[in-house]
């Protein structure tokens, strides 16, 4: 009985080790990469949909249509963002009507003018294309539920402005502020309003609550004196103004001018 | 009695095992070879139907029925297939204006996406908008440089996973975009963005050496490249501060690449670098061939792109 256990105890650790060899060899057993392809397949409209899926939608589709192809407008040409060194026609547009429904809202609220708008390139998330406007062009372009704020900045803060745009090297919508880039890449003839920028004095400046948030690094806006919340969304000035206007105009004005 | 007769079954049956293990690893190697196929995608922002006729970029291109049917094709063709998303998932259609997010997680889930990772638009509903969509997405999210500790995807939301496809052992770690500047603090809360090179070290340390994976993929939301700040970390500076990482899978610039880009990483190796544009308008494949002989992969792998 001895015997036999210490025989089954010996063929344990037979199997112990075995099974450790075999493990072993199975860890050694690596597999490497010789051969790698890649490539991109476009999604384009010769690939068949699956049925499963697009019933799935449906039901959502439908409910959004309705809502969305309201037509409010009609675009002459086509208004995008990539077109354009310093400003753009989308840009130009934003900027203009921003500016004007702000200062609608802060004369009446406030009683001041509002002098400047500076919102954001990448917060034009889309284009104006040729042909009718609707509500799901105004979603498109700005689909953010960003809001519209005025922010009272010195003179000193728009220089600030001015020397962010030719550091970034982008065409932020800009509507109410003009200045050329010298050769040096130096901004001056800064203008508001027909008038040189006063480092002292006081501006209001439209803008959205995402950049005054310190967004897209517009660090200027946290230097703000005030602030005013004038609740209306960036979306909706869209809208508001395609149900205004009958064809959008392209706007082509330069504010900012390279010597 | 019965417990010695148990041990002598299972030792025949180990050396059966064990012995043909050595002459079989010989015949099989040069012969199997493993076949993986990645299928990614980035920047989709809720484009679930294509683009209408009438669109002035991209008429006609994407939709996420499309895309459906493409993906079901390949995994019919292989059935070792792993489906990526690398963020910014949300945003961009009034699908996400009237759902937050429901439809773009459950189509996914439908598709059998395996994985994502976070794009800084996935906050754009707070983290707790994030959160409470979570329930319709049955893949999982990594991010391996977003700290979560004090939120409310602390443990939801993990640095890396590992997949195993036909014995490949597939790590994959998660990358996002440093969020102050670019993300409302309310919206993100108190998530903490660590250093994404720092974190990769970690990560394929984890992954090659300790995990030994065969494969050790990169899903980053960091953007590929900064033209006018060449140093910002992005992928490309990734790929060349790192080492052990096979495939970076990127998003964030929205950049539409002719092919995969090659990188030497810093042992000289190549990384592979890709991202597929946006709004589901392209598909990323790349295909993996692996074989159990050293000797032919040490004298480097052939990459096709």
């Amino acid at each position: 009985m001895v015997n036999l256990k210490k025989s089954s105890l010996l063929s344990h650790h037979f199997v112990l080790f075995l099974t450790f060899i075999f493990l072993i060899s199975c860890g050694e057993k690596k597999i490497f990469v010789n051969k790698i392809e890649g490539k991109q397949i476009a999604i384009t409209n010769t690939i068949p949909e699956v049925s499963e899926i697009d019933n799935f939608i449906k039901p959502y589709r439908e409910k959004i249509n309705k809502d969305m192809d309201e037509v409010l407008a009609y675009a002459p040409e086509t208004l995008e963002k990539s077109k354009g060194e310093w400003q753009t026609t989308i840009g130009n547009l934003q900027a203009d009507i921003t500016l004007a429904s702000a200062n609608k809202i802060f004369k009446s609220r406030e009683n001041k003018s509002v002098d400047v708008c500076l919102l954001n390139h990448g917060g034009i998330r889309s284009v104006i294309s040729k042909g009718n406007v609707t509500t799901r062009t105004a979603f498109e372009l700005m689909p953010f539920e960003n809001s519209l704020v005025v922010v009272a900045l010195k003179g000193e803060q728009i220089i600030e402005i001015v020397d962010y745009i030719i550091k970034e090297k982008k065409p932020h919508p800009l509507a109410g502020l003009t200045f050329m880039i010298d050769k040096n890449n130096v901004g001056k003839n800064i203008w508001i309003n027909g008038n040189p920028v006063d480092v002292e004095q006081i501006y209001y400046v439209a803008t959205n609550d995402y950049l005054y948030n310190g967004g897209d690094s517009m660090n200027f806006f946290k230097k703000g004196t005030a602030v005013y919340d004038l609740d209306y969304k960036l979306r909706n000035i869209w809208i508001d103004y395609f149900k205004e206007v009958d064809t959008i105009p392209v706007i082509r004005d330069e504010r900012i001018r390279k010597e | 009695m019965k417990r010695r007769d148990f041990i002598q079954k299972t030792a025949a049956s180990s050396a059966l095992l064990a012995f043909p293990s050595v002459p079989l690893m010989a015949f099989d190697s040069p012969t199997k070879v493993k076949h993986l196929t990645i299928l990614h995608t980035n920047d989709v922002h809720s484009h679930i139907d294509p683009f209408p006729a009438s669109d002035a970029k991209n008429p006609n291109m994407g939709g996420i029925s499309r895309r459906s049917a493409l993906v079901e094709n390949i995994r019919k063709e292989n059935p070792n297939v792993l489906l990526l998303d690398a963020g910014d998932i949300f945003q961009g259609t009034p699908y996400f204006n009237y759902y937050g997010g429901e439809l773009e997680f459950k189509l996914m889930s439908m598709m059998k996406y395996d994985l994502a990772t976070m794009g800084n638009h996935d906050f754009d509903n707070g983290i707790d908008g994030f959160y409470s969509q979570l329930p319709n997405a049955n893949f999982e999210f990594v991010s391996a440089n977003y700290d979560f500790k004090n939120t409310v995807l602390n443990e939801i939301v993990k640095p890396y996973k590992i997949f195993e496809k036909d014995g490949i052992k597939i790590g994959v770690f998660g990358l996002g975009v440093q969020l102050e500047g670019l993300v409302d603090k309310k919206n993100y809360k108190e998530t903490v963005y660590n250093d994404p090179v720092e974190i990769s070290q970690e990560m394929t340390r984890i992954l090659k050496h300790e995990k030994r994976c065969d494969l050790v993929i990169c899903l980053s939301h960091l953007g590929y490249h900064y033209k006018n700040e060449p140093d910002k970390i992005s992928d490309l500076n990734l790929a060349k501060l790192t080492k052990d990482i096979d495939l970076i899978i990127g998003g964030h610039t929205h950049t539409f690449l002719d092919k995969p880009t090659i990188v030497k990483n810093l042992e000289g190796k190549d990384v592979l670098v890709n991202q597929v544009g946006c709004y589901g308008i392209n598909l990323g494949r790349i295909d993996f061939y692996f074989d159990s002989d050293k000797n032919k992969t040490n004298q480097g792998r052939t990459i096709i792109v």
